[in-house]
């Protein structure tokens, strides 16, 4: 068979959890896993006579995940009843909006290969409530309201990808940019950031083109299982279409589970029925005008975004993509970093106590680097004494743990716990020759040369470490017994 | 005078909103709501070219709540008009999902 040409056509629907203390239409608290049905209160259990009273910060959030995908915000935005019925949904009808989304027409960027950016164009992103929880028991279901009016905003793209590692990608990008402007702790182990992949393939054969059928995948948890579904479904969307040349219609776009144990989709709903969602406008929720004040106030509120905070490190300090990366992650660690590098420490040795010891101490304690409440410019002393040899690398991981523990300066726990390098000459002189008595042979292997000469140097170098218990600097102690071994 | 409203659509709109209505329903249903048309129809009569369309009757804007969480019901209250639960859950019937493992 001749190869195939091909191309996956993929687009996103993604809900983002916003970070609000409480619900979007009540004050209900939102609280993961909270005992079932205790976050609830007249408007979120959809009792009659109940109003719904919009939830300022949840607005503003949308508007600020809206500026940083590079949307268009609507200066006049209002809210749609959309009617379905569930039993996880009270009111029988979600507020949402339908004609008229908070932003629209932006994009995101993602790094496709080291200095190569594309771009996803993002078609709507709107403001919208949370449904409950169904649990499935036996012969009967189980409902949880506590969700129901959690702040979502659901983000749709234009089918701008072509692989799955290309929507993995956008997918770690958009939580990169919703944790960083605090607009979302986006955990998609907690259902914070949801993803569904709309897939189809464009095939050509015998000169013509065809489009494999719609399918839309759900239930994926993890970014490892966007990336496996996505490759998965394009593979058994060409397959499928060889055997039996079904090509896209109306109506025959279907809904596939990800199976993540046995890595492949299922078939969940074969025709997507046709929905009449009978929206309108809600009544008790007035419309939003966004005037240019407060939306220049919300734009304040934007900063340097993770993907073109990483591509400044690489370019203006010369840092590994890997570590620029593991630097961005995490907004407070970047600013930290460039708090220190303001403070005089080196990009290189700063990046490399933040990257190496700072990581491990912070994964044991549970959180993020930044959050163990180092100053800057402790950190900067300490990169710098590192850099002059006052003290050697180990000892400086060291003195970062004690700085994780206290307030105490870096040079004062470096004093306390004896971790400063002997560089002195004349002192090291003494103990180097003392060393060199004491080992006579050793003395006469080095001046033979020859095969022993390396390693009696290596001995007597060992030697001096020891009668200083590790404290003299190694450079500085070769050099003397380099000159006296001549 | 034909119907505005025919009873297939009052099937339609009956199917959505989850009514069951008998035929003789239908019939009278769809008798009323296209009475309730013509009447709204009288709205045509009026020259509405330089009113910009309404999102909410008030023509009120910006009414919020800031984001503190207020006390909720807890679940012995959330529950104690349910027609069934366990204490913890709303109780209902099996939920069917299409085709679903
Ligand atoms: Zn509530």
């Amino acid at each position: 068979m001749a190869k195939l040409k091909y191309k996956g056509l993929i687009g996103l629907e993604i809900h983002v959890q916003l970070a609000t203390a409480s619900k979007l239409f009540c004050r209900c608290a939102v609280e993961f896993a909270a005992e079932p049905n205790s976050r609830v209160c007249p408007g979120c259990l959809g009792m009659p006579g109940s109003m719904p009273v919009m939830n300022k910060q949840a607005l503003e959030r949308a508007i600020l995940a809206g500026l940083a995908l590079n949307c268009n915000i609507a200066e006049f935005t209002k809210w749609d009843h959309k009617s379905y019925f569930y039993p996880d949904l009270p009111n029988n009808y979600q507020i949402s909006q339908y004609d008229i989304p908070v932003a629209a027409d932006g994009y995101i960027e993602i790094e496709t290969q080291p200095g190569q950016i594309k771009r996803v164009r993002i078609r709507r992103a709107h403001l919208e409530e949370d449904a409950g929880k169904n649990m499935h028991a036996g012969n009967y279901s189980q409902v949880d309201i506590n969700r129901a009016g959690t702040p979502l905003i659901e983000i749709v793209t234009e089918p701008d990808m072509s692989t799955g590692a290309e929507v993995r990608a956008v997918a770690i990008e958009l939580q990169r940019i919703v944790r960083y402007l605090g607009v979302s702790e986006a955990d998609m182990q907690k259902g914070q950031m949801r993803f569904e992949p709309n897939i189809n393939v464009i095939i050509e054969q015998n000169g013509d083109e065809f489009r494999t059928p719609i399918a839309e995948i759900k239930n994926l948890n993890s970014f490892r299982a966007i990336q496996g579904s996505v490759d998965y479904e394009i593979e058994r969307q060409i397959e499928q279409f060889l055997e039996s040349g079904t090509v896209m219609e109306m109506g025959n776009k279907s809904t596939r589970g990800w199976d993540d144990s046995r890595q492949v989709t299922v078939l969940q709903r074969e025709k997507e029925e046709a929905h009449d969602y009978r929206c309108f406008p809600v009544q008790n929720i007035p419309p939003v005008k966004v005037t240019p004040q407060w939306f220049d106030e919300i734009r304040g509120r934007l900063c340097e975004l993770p993907l073109s905070r990483q591509r400044r490190y690489t370019q203006q300090y010369g840092l590994s993509d890997y570590d620029a990366r593991v630097l961005t992650a995490e907004r407070g660690v970047a600013e930290l970093f460039e708090a220190a590098l303001k403070a005089g420490g080196d990009a290189k040795r700063v990046c490399n106590l933040i990257t190496q010891a700072g990581m491990k101490l912070a994964k044991e304690a549970q959180i993020n680097f930044d959050e163990f409440g180092i100053k800057p410019d402790k950190l900067a002393v300490l990169a710098t004494m590192i850099d002059e040899g006052t003290v050697n690398a180990s000892a400086g991981d060291k003195i970062l743990t004690k700085m994780t523990q206290s307030e105490a300066s870096p040079d004062k726990i470096a004093e306390d716990e004896n971790l400063i390098q002997k560089s002195d000459e004349s002192e090291l002189e003494a103990v180097v020759d003392q060393s060199l008595a004491e080992n006579p042979q050793a003395v006469e292997e080095v001046k033979a040369g020859g095969k022993k000469s390396k390693k009696a140097r290596g001995f007597l170098l060992g030697q001096v470490m020891q009668k200083t218990k590790g404290q003299a600097n190694p450079k500085v102690v070769s050099a003397i017994l380099g000159r006296k071994l001549e | 005078m034909s119907k505005k409203i025919d009873a297939q659509q009052v099937k339609k709109v009956a199917m959505l909103s989850r009514l069951d209505l008998s035929d003789a329903e239908i019939e009278r249903f769809a008798s009323q709501l296209s009475e309730i048309v013509t009447y709204v129809e009288k709205m045509n009569e009026l020259d509405t070219e330089k009113v910009e369309p309404m999102a909410h009757c008030l023509g009120i804007t910006n009414r919020f709540g800031e984001d503190r969480p207020a006390e909720s019901l807890g679940t012995e209250k959330a529950l104690a008009n349910a027609p069934d639960h366990d204490g913890q859950f709303f109780i209902v019937p099996r939920i069917l999902e299409e085709n679903s493992a």
